[in-house]
């Protein structure tokens, strides 16, 4: 499979006080494809996914060296402007997190704060990307009551829109479908294999069957451990590594 | 033998339940006794004329709470106008920047606060407020003041009711889900937008019942305000006036003018309006916070 490179990690490690969460991991992640980031919990699936917005920051006792490059610059280069890094990318949590205002302020928020106020523009993009993520007939008449009322399947495609009306490149998702039923996760699945045309999808899952639904692109990790990377073609079906194999047939967990 | 141990099972949940009740009733007993006290008063004259006439001259027969009620408003709102600012900027920071071993540090320091005796605020306000006052904050202005005055009672009471709202307003603050900061960050917003936009929102009802719950203290407070707020029976008309709150009022007279007729009856009204000011304050609060809980889940 050719690509070209979004994020590039390399030799990446992840302290948190004297444990390591992620041994020295290097590894690229392509452009336009959906990539997905499989292991068992707690192997570092979600530090290596919060580490490309640098969400891992605020934790405290971190320690992280190696540099995860994006576009080519490495995000944890002092100089770097951490709010521009984020703004890059679009987050989906395991269970969505409205804000706490009404469903045009959510969308509107990301924008407002990166200095857009013309009202217009406004409804504009809280339309556009309502539309986007399937979310604007169930609500376009509510616009203006709390997000909270909505369901958790709204929520979390409401969040999905929130996350694209920044205008990111790239869409990282940790196990956004954990807290779903199964008919709202089929529909974020369902657009993300859209939303893949134009940016760069990285999602966090457990679930073995939604990475081979999704998936272009795998990396499995263990223990904190890079063990296979590869097209998902390749790691599904023809796995390298014996620990991969185990873990594909359901052995490990 | 067997009967022996259940009847002791009974008796000690029984006397444990007779216990809990009679604490939980002191308060209507309190306040029953007040009201029953009081009662000579309201009969010569009507409530309203109570609360609202100004004319406070007992060996006349004249009692007219209305300078005390708004000596304890006055002295109160300066202390909530000082306080809230400085409470919620120094809990934001405890709850949003602080390294976790400073915050491990002060907040101890800070609850600690609220166990100095409250004499001792009082005295502090009579060496240091008070002259303050006096020699440079009123001059600065162009009055002259002695310096015990609704500023200084305001003064002193804001640092007394500080760690009550700072102390609640970090533990609401707390119980904003890190994810919703986090889904702000992650959208490129900064730490003091986050802070602005979202946790300050999430938690403003809870802030709120914090406040209300500063400010059912302050209403009350009674040894340090009277030492500082100067006790002239008369309505304030700017904070470097003095100030006569109605728990002053209580503890400066009670026991000693009793000779005078009704002086008693009135003291005891007053006590009553005060506990029934508290009482409403506790219950908005309590009002508030459930619906808070409600909110955040």
């Amino acid at each position: 499979m050719e690509f070209r490179t979004h994020i590039s990690v390399q030799n990446l490690n992840v302290f948190y006080g004297n444990e390591q969460a992620l041994k020295n991991i290097t590894v690229d992640i392509p452009d336009k494809k959906i990539t997905a980031i499989i292991g068992p919990s707690g192997c570092g699936k979600t530090t290596l996914l919060k580490s490309f917005n640098r969400l891992i920051d605020s934790i405290d006792g971190i320690k992280v060296s190696g540099k995860v490059l994006v576009d080519g610059e490495n995000i944890f280069d002092p100089k770097v402007e951490v709010t521009r890094i984020r703004k890059k990318m679009g987050l989906l949590s395991q269970k969505p997190y409205p804000l706490p205002m009404s469903i045009y302020d959510n969308i509107a928020y990301g924008p407002r704060i990166h200095g857009i106020k013309d009202k217009k523009r406004l409804n504009e993009i809280v339309e556009h990307y309502l539309k986007e993520s399937g979310l604007w007939y169930e609500v376009k008449d509510r616009l203006h009551s709390p997000a909270s009322r909505l369901s958790v399947g709204q929520q979390q495609r409401l969040c999905l829109a929130r996350g694209l009306a920044i205008e990111p490149e790239i869409i990282l998702g940790d196990e956004p479908t954990s807290a779903l039923d199964p008919k709202s996760s089929q529909r974020i699945e369902h657009r993300f294999l859209v939303l893949k045309k134009q940016y760069t999808v990285v999602i966090v899952t457990h679930i073995l069957r939604q990475a081979k639904r999704l998936a272009d692109y795998v990396i499995f990790l263990y223990l904190g451990e890079l063990i296979e990377h590869g097209p998902a073609e390749n790691v599904f079906n023809n796995p390298k590594e014996e620990m991969t194999k185990e873990y594909i047939k359901g052995i490990i967990s | 033998m067997r009967y022996k141990r259940l009847l002791k099972d009974k008796l000690a949940s029984k006397f444990m339940l007779i216990l809990t009740i009679l604490s939980s009733l002191i308060v209507f007993l309190i306040a029953f006794g007040l009201y029953q006290r009081s009662r000579s008063i309201l009969a010569t004259k009507s409530l309203t004329e109570l609360l609202f006439s100004t004319s406070w001259h007992p060996l006349k027969g004249e009692f007219g709470f209305f300078p005390f009620i708004m000596g304890t408003i006055w002295v109160t709102g300066v202390a909530v106008v000082i306080a809230i600012p400085l409470c919620l900027l120094t809990a934001i920071y405890l709850s949003e920047y602080a390294h976790r071993r400073i915050r491990e540090w002060t907040k101890p320091l800070i609850d600690l606060l609220a166990g100095i005796p409250s004499v001792v605020y009082g005295v502090w306000g009579v060496l240091v407020i008070v002259p303050m006052i006096k020699n440079h904050i009123a001059p600065f202005f162009g009055r002259i003041s002695t310096g015990y005055s609704v500023l200084a009672g305001g003064v002193v009471l804001a640092i007394m009711i500080f760690p009550i709202i700072i102390h609640v307003s970090v533990e609401i603050f707390s119980s904003v889900p890190y994810e919703v900061r986090e889904a702000s960050l992650a959208l490129g917003a900064t730490k003091w937008q986050t802070v602005k936009h979202v946790v300050i929102r999430k938690a403003l009802p809870g802030v709120i019942a914090a406040i209300v719950l500063g400010l059912s203290r302050a209403f009350g407070e009674t040894m340090a305000v009277l030492m500082v707020a100067g006790n002239v029976a008369k309505v304030p008309s700017s904070v470097l006036d003095p100030a006569y709150p109605l728990p002053a009022l209580i503890a400066n007279n009670y026991g000693e003018m009793l000779s005078v007729p009704l002086y008693d009856s009135a003291l005891l009204l007053a006590s009553l309006v005060l506990l029934m000011v508290v009482l409403f304050f506790n219950i908005i609060s309590r009002v508030v916070l459930t619906t808070v809980e409600r909110r955040v889940q």
